[in-house]
């Protein structure tokens, strides 16, 4: 783990103080030109109609990048959200003359209470039940849709759709809806870089690791799920204005499919890809009108691009030009170094910083942890040893919350943390690494590191703006000593330099306990050495740290306090030089005459 | 009392047929950890073949049965050829994608051939069925649940006593240890979706003659058999079955005395009762995933 020299002061640093909107200007001076042109420009009812349809459909398929691009959650409903904001804006203005803004914002409530629930019916469990539930909802849709005759007007649809008094025109309401386009198209794009933004990536990446580095990832899927479905919604609503009549088989599983294959083709990861894809899949179709005429034909095209874009361009024509240009884009953005990293670990409760007392961990008939009291003092290194199969990396998932104990109590820091979920016992001050590393593999070194400062408890943070944020990861890398590689990809680093950032993403939480699952497991002998002395740093701001590790070498220097644990029971507790020598535990490694 | 009965016989029924094409799914889940979204297609694809040979060209019925069969393996090979094993490599969400992707495609291609008429497929035997004290026995519901309850201990002989359907337990359950003990795993998943192609067609033969031959009985098909696999368990066999007929019965007693427009949403009402109460099903356990 050859670490670059940090000294030299970096060349260029982020620009700071701009504030974001300043920043942006240029987008929304685009924004501004392509509404201008759309209130000016006189267009044929037949192009009129092609963009209404584009701009509304983009909204929806933004929907989709946020849920299948950025939380990696499927979505095969979005044209049911899309009609229950549709059929919202039409029922409400035509048979109940209730102005368009409320039936507008009774369409996004609607469609917001439908996928929460929806989504939290279903994202406790894995991505295949969540695909089937979202088709059965949208048939369930479509049935009330064609049945509820008395509200929906069945097969016929609403006609005389309304419109607000201000945009009466249909130029003036394109205008409209393209401003609104281009303000989700903000929001959206903005989105990925926020807080939310970063954990649904995280969830996407990797869902074990977000739970421990403090991300809710239930909360964080429906969410991400809910503002999918408003998206439909919002989107549905300006389409029943726009057109003024809707019914039943515009909202329909084939119009989910055309959202699916629109955000697909373009590139799922982005708002600028679900533009393109929407823009495409509504001008290609109305080029080649003659494949009309054989029903089922377009659709079935469809079906075969979404399998040939999956297998030949999984990250769609935009990820594809983003990957082509790569090299004329300016680099990324160059992050000053940050001061020297601080741990300032929290100090509630007493001596004692974990207390783990009769702790037990069942599968089924085996008992993989036994009656395990482990007592970390705070500040040192305290190291839990065993041979293989002793239950040691069980306990460490125990205490991490991702495994819940059978009997037992964990009390960290002064809290009981023993029926908290993985994120909030990361709130209370856990951090910890993996042994087979869990990093969140399509962002750079520095975000996940910022991932790891987000903690929610993180004292060291101020209001967790921007530059705090990058500030505190930056100094994190710094003191792993990978500081100058802030902004490559992961997959760009070595096995051992991995390690070490995923240590640096602990760090950065300021954790009041680090647990640290086999960090010396696959390091060559320097590398080993090099990770020694990272420990001894940590130890030096007063950071306690359990380890877990085979290397007894490392193991005897670094860590004042050992526990041994053999078959799930802890057969030695004390210090270093006295457990290593205690015959159980030379029996149990040596095995006995 | 008698109708009560005559649903519950009806129920049986479609849900045998459910059960069928549940097992398909849980074959192929159990084989390559990937839910076939497509495998309700196979059950329609099956079923206009038959439409193909038995009515268009008007071969006899058992010929154009066995012909439908070699159609579906062949569909098999190719679904995994052309869908599946490309993406083996990827995550779970690529292979959903592409196959929902190739249910499309099969359900429109279809469309696109023969039209949006529904058809209409004769069933096997010449007798409609016998009347038995109040139940009135559908001949094509009794060869439905014959088959599917020889299907069933067919599915357990050859899994648990032969070798082909040990190897393929095998391969379902640790690929890289199959593998090493000699076991060719790319032959075994391809056994696997020609297997669950036949299967899934097969249920579409059956129940042919009880709905219309339609575009859409693939997919309602499919959404009812998944919706099996959820309420009996995931990945497991005998819940698969338990939970098809549960499913079956479950609707048609709510289409006769709830409501029929809204038959279809029941299976979603009871879908979404398991997922929040139970979802790991009546069989399942809850696994968690290794850290």
């Amino acid at each position: 783990m050859s670490a670059p020299s940090e000294n030299m002061s970096m060349a260029v640093a982020t620009p700071r103080g701009k504030p974001l909107l300043l920043r942006h200007l240029p987008y929304f001076i685009g924004a501004a030109i392509l509404v201008t042109l759309a209130a000016t420009m006189r267009f044929d009812g037949y192009i009129h109609n092609i963009l209404m349809q584009a701009t509304t459909f983009a909204i929806a398929v933004f929907g989709l990048s946020v849920v299948l691009g950025l939380c990696g959650q499927i979505n095969l409903a979005q044209a049911a959200f899309f009609g229950l904001g549709a059929y919202a804006v039409g029922i409400g203005t035509s048979d109940y003359h209730i102005s368009y803004w409320l039936c507008l914002a009774a369409g996004c409530v609607i469609a917001l209470l439908a996928g929460a629930l929806l989504g939290m019916s279903t994202l406790r469990l894995g991505g295949h039940y969540l695909a089937m539930v979202t088709i059965s909802f949208q048939q369930i849709v479509t049935l009330v849709m064609i049945n509820t005759i008395w509200l929906t007007h069945g097969p016929d649809g609403v006609p005389r759709i309304g419109r607000p008094d201000l945009f009466q025109s249909s130029q003036s309401y394109l205008a409209f809806c393209v401003a609104m386009l281009a303000l989700v198209g903000y929001f959206v794009w903005h989105l990925s870089n926020t807080r939310l933004g970063r954990a649904m990536r995280a969830v996407r990446d990797n869902e074990l690791a977000a739970g421990v580095v403090g991300i809710d990832v239930f909360s964080t899927k429906v969410s991400a799920f809910a503002l999918s479905a408003v998206l439909g919604g919002l989107a549905g609503g300006l389409f029943a204005g726009g057109f003024a009549y809707v019914s039943p088989d515009q909202f329909s599983f084939a119009e989910s499919v055309v959202f699916l294959t629109m955000s697909l083709l373009g590139g799922v990861a982005s708002p600028i890809g679900s533009a393109i894809g929407t823009g495409l899949l509504i001008l290609i179709p109305e080029w080649l009108r003659f494949l009309k005429s054989v029903p089922g034909l377009y659709l079935a095209i469809y079906g075969l691009s979404v399998i040939l874009i999956i297998r030949y361009m999984p990250d769609g024509i935009w990820g594809f030009v983003n990957i082509a240009t790569e090299r004329w884009r300016a680099k990324a953005k160059v992050h000053a170094a940050g001061p020297a990293l601080q741990l300032v670990p929290a100090t509630v409760g007493g001596d004692t910083v974990l207390e783990v007392k009769g702790l037990a961990k069942y599968f089924g008939g085996l008992k993989a942890v036994d009656d395990v009291d482990i007592a970390v003092r705070r500040g040192g290194v305290h190291a839990l040893i065993g041979p293989n199969g002793s239950g040691k990396t069980t306990t460490l998932n125990v205490l991490s919350g991702l495994y819940p104990a059978t009997a037992g109590r964990v009390i960290l820091d002064g809290t009981d943390v023993t029926d908290m979920p993985p994120h909030l016992r990361a709130a209370a001050g856990l951090g910890r690494t993996f042994q087979n590393i869990r990093l969140f593999r399509s962002m750079t070194a520095l975000e996940n590191v910022v991932i790891g400062a987000e903690r929610p408890g993180n004292t060291l943070i101020g209001k967790g703006g921007e530059d705090a944020l990058n500030d505190r990861a930056m100094s994190a890398l710094t003191f792993v000593g990978l500081g100058t590689r802030a902004n490559e990809l992961i997959s760009s680093f070595s096995y051992g330099h991995q390690r070490l950032i995923e240590i640096a993403r602990a760090l950065a939480a300021n954790p009041t306990l680090l647990l640290l699952d086999e960090p010396a497991a696959g390091l060559n002998s320097s590398e080993k050495l090099e990770l020694h002395e990272l420990l001894k740093r940590i130890a030096a701001q007063g950071l306690t740290i359990l380890i877990i590790d085979h290397d007894m070498t490392l193991v005897s220097e670094a860590a004042q306090h050992i526990t041994v644990l053999n078959f799930g029971r802890r057969i030695a507790d004390g210090e270093s030089m006295a457990v290593l020598r205690h015959p159980d535990v030379v029996s149990a490694y040596l095995g006995t005459e | 009392m008698d109708l009560a009965l005559q649903l519950l016989f009806t129920g049986i029924g479609i849900g045998a047929v459910y059960a069928l094409v549940a097992l398909g799914f849980v074959l192929i889940f159990r084989a390559t950890n990937v839910v076939n979204f497509a495998q309700g297609e196979f059950s329609m694809v099956a079923a206009y073949l038959m439409v193909v040979f038995a009515v268009d060209l008007g071969w006899p019925y058992w010929l154009s049965f066995l012909l439908a069969l070699a159609g579906m393996a062949l569909l098999g090979a190719i679904f995994n050829l052309g869908v599946y094993y490309p993406l083996r490599h990827r995550t779970f969400l690529p292979v959903i994608i592409a196959t929902i992707g190739a249910s499309i495609l099969l359900a429109n291609s279809v469309l696109a051939i023969y039209g949006p008429q529904p058809q209409v497929l004769e069933g096997w035997f010449e007798t409609p069925g016998i009347q038995l004290g109040p139940v009135y026995l559908d001949s094509q519901y009794l060869l439905i649940i014959a088959v599917t309850m020889i299907l069933v201990v067919f599915n357990y002989w050859f899994f648990e006593h032969t070798m082909l359907g040990k190897k393929l337990q095998a391969t379902s359950q640790d690929k890289e240890m199959a593998s090493l003990l000699g076991i060719s795993v790319s032959t075994m998943i391809m056994i696997t979706f020609i297997y669950s192609a036949v299967l899934g067609g097969l249920a579409g033969i059956l129940v042919a003659p009880v709905l219309f031959v339609s575009i859409q009985m693939g997919s309602t098909i499919a959404l009812k058999a998944f919706a099996a696999t959820i309420i009996g368990g995931f990945g497991d066999v005998a819940g698969a079955i338990i939970g098809g007929l549960a499913l079956g019965i479950i609707e048609t007693f709510g289409a006769a005395y709830i409501s029929v427009p809204y038959k279809d949403g029941f299976a979603f009402l009871v879908l979404v009762l398991f997922l929040v109460f139970r979802p790991q099903g009546i069989f399942g356990e809850r696994v968690a995933e290794k850290a």
